[in-house]
């Protein structure tokens, strides 16, 4: 480049500059800010009073919230395993298949994922409802038996599950259809049985595509609150209920940020263990 | 394929997969054609839902709203997307690692940290929720995306295109606008129909940062859902799932022929 290096540093800056101011603005100063009214204090008509108090998160520590990040954080685990016990062997199926009814395949998990989550649950709330469909079709059975689902747990872990399970199927795919098939016959070739195959050879292969469908699903649900919402009532908040509720009914926004900056300060630690692993790896 | 006339276990897991996914999508679909409003039993076919939904002012109010934010939304995260990602991948700089972390933050947290952290943001700078916050808020949350599929396609160049045009006396951000920017063309039209499709259908950061002016269609179906069952939204879900699947299936066509393409 016969660039002079002053000239350089503009273009630099044209490219670089939008991007770092928008960044820094709607990003880092929001997060900022959280951590910040983290530590003040409400005033009775819940304007925001700058001052440093740890109150707020001593208040977490209440049973009663203890209790809901306790739930939340079983809820996700739940989630994230039943999507990876149900989807992997989906994922790795369709990644098996010959190309052109792969896409096929593929084409029928994306629309889901790509449909937005409320109209996905509000479908089971047709199905759920005490004269709803599942209902219905229990009832034809010939032991007629009757469920009440909705605005239980269980709704609720149902209607995480469907929301999420594509969110686990598609980097799963996307990481075994990479996988070297010669591989896997090299391994039962060596006189491994197919489970032993699986375990040695196709579990450590598609590794990444687990790590990245855990995280798409344990995220994500763990902030949730509309699918808790609308198909748990208001039995079992979760601590995207007591978030969305400090922000917008309660307006406690400094007990609000401060379970925010929980929430985010658990994520950059999982983050940078993750990031950890992947250096060890290598 | 040796395995094609045996049972598949594999292969009814699969199918099993699909059925749960695609069950209740069916039975939404149904009932938004069903002539009874309680969503329960059958009573016959109609496309009075369909009639209804396009009377329904609030809803098409809406509707206008997600579509304007959406278009908005897209046309800027493209120009900061594609912006960004020729940054990170033509240019060194001594933070740039930091700084492509930190455009990719809201790919890693839960929507709902940046809906709070926006919302206390533009309460400090009093800045009023309405079109212009939720777009905001929507470009931040797109502009990974953009990045990701951009620098893909970018990956991929043939670095000796820019080196020509720059020796062929083009300037830098002429070689950029007539020479890299159409070779980007197929990686800028996926990521306005991811971009679009995003805005569109997001609930949770506009929950947080959207005014009484400014109602999505998502933010209005979660209002109508938490009162009860009602057919119009099985007809507007439908209409939403129809246009998802033909925004994929587009996709799909299209990154079909430009791989036929390649291949020749």
């Amino acid at each position: 480049m016969n660039l002079s290096s002053s000239k350089r540093h503009w273009i630099v800056l044209f490219w670089g500059l939008p991007m770092t101011l928008w960044g820094a603005l709607f990003i880092i100063a929001p997060m900022a800010l959280l951590l910040g009214y983290s530590f003040c204090e409400r005033d009775a008509l819940g304007q925001v009073i700058w001052s440093f108090t740890w109150e707020n998160y001593q208040r977490v520590f209440d049973p009663v919230y203890l209790n809901v990040f306790i739930r939340s954080f079983l809820f996700a685990c739940i989630t994230t395993f039943v999507c990876l016990m149900v989807g992997y062997p989906a994922a790795y199926f369709i990644a098996r298949l010959p190309k052109e009814v792969r896409n096929l395949y593929l084409l029928l998990v994306m629309i889901p994922f790509w449909t937005s989550f409320l109209i996905r649950t509000y479908a089971w709330i047709t199905l759920l409802k005490s004269e709803g469909v599942l209902n219905a079709i229990l009832g034809a059975l010939p032991f007629s038996t009757s469920l009440d689902l909705l605005y239980t747990p269980m709704a609720v872990l149902i209607g995480l599950i469907y929301t999420f399970l594509p969110f686990m199927i598609l980097p799963i795919y996307s990481c075994a259809e990479k996988l070297d098939l010669s591989l896997v016959e090299a391994g039962s070739d060596l006189g491994a049985n197919p489970f032993w195959n699986f375990i040695h050879v196709i579990l450590p292969l598609t590794w990444p595509g687990i790590g990245a469908g855990i995280l798409f699903v344990f995220v994500p649900t763990f902030g949730m609150f509309a699918v808790v919402d609308l198909l748990g009532g208001s039995q079992t908040p979760l601590i995207g209920n007591v978030i969305q509720n400090q922000f917008l009914q309660a307006r406690n926004w400094p007990f609000g940020s401060a379970l925010g900056v929980i929430l985010l300060v658990m994520f950059f630690a999982l983050y940078a263990m993750t990031h950890d692993e992947e250096v060890d790896e290598r | 394929m040796t395995l094609k006339n045996h049972f598949d276990p594999l292969k009814c897991w699969t199918w099993g997969v699909l059925l749960f996914l695609y069950f209740p999508i069916f039975v939404l679909i149904a009932y938004s054609f069903n002539d009874s409003k309680l969503n329960v039993v059958w009573k016959g076919f109609t496309f009075q839902w369909y009639h209804d939904l396009w009377r329904h002012e609030p809803l098409m109010q809406s509707a206008r709203n997600s579509l304007w934010i959406a278009s908005v939304t897209t046309f800027f995260s493209l120009i900061l997307g594609v912006g960004s990602s020729w940054f990170f991948h033509r240019y060194r700089h001594p933070f740039q690692k930091g700084l492509k972390k930190m455009i990719m933050i809201p790919l890693a947290l839960p929507e709902i940290l940046l809906g709070i952290g926006l919302l206390v943001f533009f309460a400090a700078i009093q800045f009023p929720l309405g079109f212009t916050s939720v777009i905001i808020a929507h470009i931040t949350f797109c502009l990974p995306f953009v990045i990701l599929i951009v620098l893909a396609r970018l990956s991929g160049m043939d670095p000796s295109i820019e080196e020509a045009a720059l020796d062929l006396g083009a300037t830098p951000l002429q070689a950029f606008f007539r020479v890299i920017l159409p070779y980007l063309g197929p990686a800028v039209i996926s990521s306005a129909l991811i971009t679009f499709t995003l805005s569109l259908d997001d609930f949770i950061v506009t929950y947080f940062t959207t005014g009484p002016q400014s109602q999505t269609l998502p933010i209005r179906i979660f209002g109508m859902t938490k009162v009860g069952l009602n057919p119009i939204i099985n007809a507007l879900s439908t209409i939403f799932i129809l246009v998802t699947g033909l925004i994929l299936i587009f996709i799909f066509w299209n990154k079909g022929t430009l791989n036929n393409r390649s291949d020749k």
